[in-house]
């Protein structure tokens, strides 16, 4: 009985500072054990050679000379066109900000269903990639597809189709995720609109403010959290692109629709062999893009911690 | 270009205001409604090269029961199911006690792991998969939904904490003060006190991570492999392969595959939409 008695003291005692480490145990462990520690397991991977099953063999940075193109050896043709598709994305991805921002300005009234409306353009993000993926793969079809019967109305013709064509396969897997992401984007929009000031609106209108200089120094300014946070889901979301690449071309034609993280998947686990070693190398280079993106959007959010205390 | 408020417009606009609306809608929509379209149309419209006109007959029973009951689909929505529910719940238990610990109490460390938990949540997926599927394999997990179900809840934890230790943030904190003076121990507050106030965040979470986990893809095919524990997104590759070019098929497949995320959003619009915006836009 003493014993449980001075526990229990020992405990009263020190609660307020135990408990918050209780109560934070199961989600650090987990997170722990599967987020954490892979990143760590991957770096360690990609200097070994390795099939996934047998001994992993130390190849120290051979991985990532073969990659880089380091030494004697040219660089990795396929990691070359997977790059620069991962930049397209990157840039072309971030038209969902101002595109979602015009939807946004234009459903920003209040008729009679606008709420079903709002909803109904939000629509296309609650559905999944892959859905997303096929839908647009039969509107891009040759000769038979939407898209390519409108096009036929202003005399253009792709040849092999959207996706059939190395030229404009990216673009049109691209255009398809520019769907959902705008649609995020212009629901973003619209919660930050409602918490404009509608008396600044017309305080800056009786000053003349009109056209772009009104969004530009009157609105925005007041969409600035919105901004952030499009911001970081869509870089996320265009360096995450894969759903749509697996589904729709599965990397061709000619592998000219690879971005990394398709590229690290074929790699490691597809027909083309279980060659983890160079996948987790590539997986690295992947992570370190993304590193400088994290790095910006954590420095930001710390400055509104600061600046909360 | 911020545009006036359409009651103070003139008539003319409102009146074109309200007759564009429609005529955008379908336009954003058009890809969703031509699969739509797709999905009721019999087979022989394919085959004769009516894709896009008036379905010669009306065959939505047909193809939606042929998805029902001859092919796996009905197994994958029900492996989806069983995935989604106890990650959801997994996940916003863990993110609850976590986000309870960041947001009340001040310790050394305290900022450090909420940024850990943000900056996981950014990670990309490929550079957790080599090791992960390794993990998962040796738990003997490969191929069943458990393995799934508990990387997922990890994952999602990250998100879930940043989202709720910044809602408990805004519970006002002398509520808290008042029961500790009251000598209410300390779990009893979480219980009692902060839980029940969580309700709508508890909500949002809720929704979004049923459609994240719904839809997630990359790690259904990363960690299972066939319809015993594959979820809907990953068995609709193998539907498709089954009814290759059976467009009506296909994309009923896909509309039924889409459809329980859809009414989750529709059902809990209000509370969608306070998570996706992580809270910070009010």
């Amino acid at each position: 009985m003493a014993s449980a008695d001075t526990h229990r003291s020992w405990y009263k005692r020190n609660e307020i500072a135990i408990t918050p480490w209780l109560f934070l145990a199961p989600a650090m462990l987990f997170f722990a054990v599967y987020v954490i520690i892979p990143i760590g397991q991957s770096f360690w991977i990609s200097l070994h050679e390795w099939d996934g099953l047998g001994e992993k063999t130390w190849v120290g940075t051979a991985n990532y000379e073969r990659l880089l193109g380091i030494g004697d050896q040219s660089i990795d043709r396929k990691f070359e066109v997977s790059f620069w598709n991962n930049l397209r994305w990157l840039v072309l991805y971030l038209l969902a900000i101002p595109a979602g921002l015009f939807i946004a300005l234009f459903l920003n009234q209040t008729v009679r269903g606008i709420r079903l409306y709002k909803s109904l353009f939000f629509f296309p993000f609650v559905i999944s990639q892959v859905v997303v993926g096929l839908v647009f793969s039969w509107f891009y079809l040759p000769n038979v597809g939407l898209f390519e019967i409108i096009i036929g109305f202003f005399g253009l013709d792709i040849k092999g189709g959207v996706l059939g064509n190395p030229n404009t396969a990216t673009y049109g897997i691209i255009a398809a995720g520019l769907w959902p992401q705008t649609a995020y984007c212009m629901i973003l929009y619209l919660t930050g609109l409602n918490a404009v000031d509608p008396e600044q609106v017309e305080a800056a209108r009786l000053d003349g403010a009109k056209g772009y200089k009104m969004l530009w120094y009157v609105i925005l300014p007041q969409l600035k959290p919105a901004t952030f946070i499009a911001f970081v889901v869509t870089i996320i979301g265009a360096l995450r692109s894969f759903d749509l690449i697996s589904v729709m071309t599965n990397g061709g034609p000619f592998g000219s629709t690879r971005v990394l993280s398709f590229y690290m998947f074929e790699e490691s686990l597809s027909e083309f062999g279980f060659r983890m070693g160079y996948g987790a190398a590539i997986a690295v280079v992947l992570f370190f893009i993304m590193l400088g993106f994290i790095v910006y959007f954590l420095w930001s959010m710390y400055q509104d911690e600061k600046g909360a205390r | 270009m911020f545009p006036t408020p359409i009651e103070k417009s003139s008539r003319q606009w409102q009146i074109s205001y309200q007759i564009i609306l429609p005529l955008v809608l379908i336009a954003w929509l058009l890809p969703l409604l031509a699969v739509a379209l797709f999905s009721i149309k019999p087979d022989a419209d394919f085959t004769n090269g009516n894709y896009w006109g008036v379905p010669s007959s009306f065959e939505g029973f047909t193809n939606y029961g042929k998805v029902f009951f001859e092919s796996n689909m009905p197994r994958y929505l029900m492996n989806s199911l069983f995935i989604t529910i106890p990650t959801v719940i997994g996940a916003v238990a863990l993110s609850c006690m976590a986000g309870f610990a960041l947001g009340v109490y001040k310790f050394k460390g305290n900022l450090l792991i909420f940024f850990m938990f943000i900056a996981g949540n950014f990670v990309p997926f490929q550079i957790l998969m080599v090791p992960v599927r390794d993990l998962t394999i040796g738990l003997n997990l490969y191929d069943t939904k458990t393995g799934l179900i508990l990387f997922h809840i990890a994952f999602q934890t990250g998100f879930c904490t940043l989202f709720m230790r910044n809602f408990i943030r805004a519970l006002p904190f002398p509520l808290i003060e008042a029961a500790r003076v009251e000598g209410v121990a300390e779990w009893r507050i979480f219980w009692f006190v902060v839980l029940p106030l969580m309700k709508p965040a508890l909500a949002a979470l809720a929704v979004l991570i049923f459609t994240f986990i719904w839809n997630d893809y990359f790690w259904a095919v990363v960690l299972t492999q066939g319809p015993g524990a594959q979820p809907v997104t990953a068995g609709i590759t193998e539907f498709n392969s089954q009814f290759r070019a059976a467009y009506h098929l296909m994309s009923a497949g896909s509309i039924v595959a889409a459809l329980p995320p859809v009414a989750m959003f529709f059902l809990m619009q209000k509370h969608f939409i306070a998570g996706l915006t992580l809270g910070a836009v009010k």
